[in-house]
């Protein structure tokens, strides 16, 4: 029988309230209860958590680098989305 | 019209690099860049995670609380790093258990200082500080390396090891400053471990033969002997401050170049322990196959477990 | 007799000497992740014996540091569990070893945290939270080596065989508990038993292991008399101290 590898987990850590999970690393765990745990003594050792997601690594999807042009170019141009495309006249603060 | 897509491809790739922009998981790279980043990479978890035997050695001898406490987390943060880095390596499609075959094989190599022995407490302290300041000023530069993954590893690592060189020079400090006895020991340790210590940043430039094309790929950012030459003019002054003597008769400051000169490192010594040659290459190897085998009936049950679980849920 | 240093000095050496033990496992655990979980278990009670045997020393009044009780004192003068000196054997032997006590330790700091003595109360609060994390550490390793595999079964089986004759000596309710109890230091050791042995039935259950019907107990630890285990734990434990007497490290 072939030796079975536990399955490979992402690992999401939110810092502290207020601020959004992010990627920290990865690594391997047989179910998600240990997974949880063994993100907590891997990513967490210095009190850098207060929240952890873990997925297994082959539910993520991807957009793929290579439609990169495609999928993200076309914001480039639209620059009138961002506040300093618009003139605001002297003596107008805080718009 | 095949070749000269893959050569396109190379090319924007360099330009790429060039332009410090980071490489990451999906994007194309040449097989080389990722033959010799798995290489690399793989190379240095190995060195944490065997690393961590000649220190986990004094963990239950350790002469008090505080030091235990310390060595052990220590020693786990090695733990962390050899796991951090597996991961960066499994980005690039190499599986860890693959990995650490190569490993127990005698295939992928770790770094040639942790088949030196740790024979007194004091060698904890040498290898905190010279192994662990050898090690840091090998890995900030990383920190900038081209492969996102690894780059991002490296500052996770480099950050936390800032205690670990501490904790050593600390260890030495306090036996500097101690009993005949204990001084003795600290410069006993410094004798045995100042030249393996030297020899961790691998062969002379000329002799070297990944390091022009990784450092044209950013995967490397100074050569060995420029990383070399900044650790002896680093460290020389730190012993010469706890009085302790660097075993090197040629060591002397070279006011013309700014740079301590020093002595001839014995090549023929490292190329023989990294060769399996050295004093503890195959307790070393032995030991982490030992643990991957007794541990195999352990990792079998828990995926045995969670399957049955999944059936009943799904049931 | 002083009851609180005496009771401090079980409590502090389960800490002491079954830190030890699991500190033996670092860079040998069965997986990497694995590995560094066994030895944040082992900090922890490397700290629990810091904080409590340091207020032993200030209880004792004798001027001995916790540095001084963990590595100055002889064989006999421990108060450990045998449990807890017991060899890691396999994987199944250490989890199987820290379940039992982890089940033991929970509802134990649980009580303590509502002590008369303000400093046990303050040292069982944070244990509490440390203790939690491992019995659902153990716990889940129990379940998960119990319902595994056939050979993973067996195993942790023949680890709870060997082990349960320690169990016994976890709850015995002597002079010096009943001493503590009466000024509301420590509590009941009915109670404390009745607690341990809900959460082992349940985990046991889930795991599909069988408590054995062999009833006869093996104690001693808690006055002094030890497993021939002891002696070696110590000559690693002290042999910086003994070998180089009275030096700063």
């Amino acid at each position: 029988m072939a030796k079975k590898e536990w399955p490979l987990w992402e690992v999401f850590i939110r810092n502290k309230q207020g601020l959004s999970h992010k990627h920290v690393g990865s690594l391997r765990a047989a179910d998600a209860e240990m997974a949880v745990e063994n993100a907590r003594d891997v990513y967490t050792r210095r009190s850098e958590g207060v929240s952890i997601w873990v997925v297994e690594s082959n539910h993520i999807h991807a957009s793929h680098p290579a439609d990169a042009d495609a999928l993200f170019e076309p914001a480039h141009s639209k620059v009138y989305r961002h506040p300093t495309f618009y003139d605001v006249p002297d003596g107008i603060e805080h718009m | 019209m095949e070749e000269r897509n893959v050569e396109e491809l190379e090319r924007r790739f360099q330009e790429k690099i060039d332009n410090d922009i980071r490489i990451e998981p999906n994007d194309w790279m040449p097989d080389r860049y990722r033959e010799t980043l798995i290489r690399q990479i793989s190379q240095h978890a190995h060195s944490e995670i065997v690393g961590m035997l000649p220190e986990g050695n004094w963990i239950t001898r350790a002469p008090n609380l505080r030091r235990k406490a310390v060595l052990l987390a220590k020693v786990q943060d090695e733990a962390g790093h050899g796991l951090y880095l597996y991961s960066a390596t499994e980005t690039l499609g190499a599986d860890r258990e693959e990995t650490i075959d190569d490993l127990h094989s005698g295939k992928a190599k770790y770094s040639s200082i942790f088949n030196y022995p740790t024979l007194t407490w004091a060698d904890m302290g040498a290898i905190g500080w010279l192994v662990d300041g050898a090690a840091i000023m090998n890995q900030v530069p990383l920190c900038r390396c081209s492969y996102g993954p690894y780059a991002r590893a490296m500052v996770r690592i480099c950050k936390e090891e800032s205690f670990h060189q501490r904790q050593g020079f600390e260890i030495m400090t306090q036996l500097a400053q101690g009993t005949p006895q204990q001084k003795e020991m600290a410069q006993d340790a410094l004798n045995r471990f100042w030249w393996p210590a030297l020899m961790m940043f691998g062969p002379s430039d000329g002799d070297s033969k990944h390091t022009q094309q990784s450092m044209r790929w950013k995967i490397k950012r100074h050569t060995n002997d420029e990383l070399r030459q900044q650790f002896v003019d680093v460290t020389v002054p730190q012993a010469e401050l706890i009085g302790l003597t660097i075993p090197d008769e040629d060591l002397k400051w070279n006011e013309e170049l700014g740079h301590y000169d020093f002595g001839p490192i014995n090549w023929d010594e490292f190329w023989n322990v990294v060769a399996g040659n050295g004093p503890c290459n195959k307790d070393r190897i032995d030991t982490r196959r030992r643990a991957k085998e007794e541990g195999e009936w352990v990792r079998e049950a828990a995926n045995a477990y969670a399957e049955k679980r999944r059936m009943k849920k799904a049931s | 007799m002083n009851a609180l240093f005496e009771y401090l000095l079980r409590v502090g050496d389960d800490s002491l000497i079954l830190g030890h033990r699991l500190s033996e496992w670092c860079g040998h655990g069965p997986i990497l992740e694995e590995d560094i979980a066994m030895t944040n278990i082992a900090l922890d009670l490397v700290g629990q014996a810091t904080s409590i045997l340091k207020y032993a020393g200030e209880v004792e009044g004798k001027n001995r540091s916790e540095d001084d009780l963990a590595f100055l004192r002889f064989d006999r003068d421990y108060r450990n569990l045998l449990l807890v000196e017991q060899p890691n054997g396999d994987f199944g032997m250490t989890m199987m070893r820290q379940f039992l006590f982890d089940a033991y330790r929970k509802p134990l700091f649980e009580q303590l945290t509502n002590s008369s003595d303000s400093q046990l109360a303050a040292i069982a609060e944070k244990s509490l939270k440390e203790t939690k994390y491992h019995l659902r550490h153990s716990a889940e390793w129990t379940i998960r080596l119990g319902d595994g595999t056939e050979e993973s079964h067996q195993r942790v089986q023949e680890a709870l065989d060997t082990l349960w004759r320690y169990t016994p000596e976890m709850f015995i309710d002597d002079e010096i508990e009943s001493e503590l109890r009466k000024t509301g230091v420590t509590f009941s050791v009915e109670e404390l038993h009745a607690s341990w042995t809900k959460i082992a039935k349940e985990v046991f259950d889930e795991a599909t292991l069988v408590i054995p019907d062999n009833n006869w107990e093996q104690s001693g630890g808690r006055k002094g008399y030890h497993s021939e285990h002891l002696g070696y734990i110590l000559a690693e434990l002290q042999y910086m101290q003994r070998a180089y007497p009275g030096m700063k490290w």
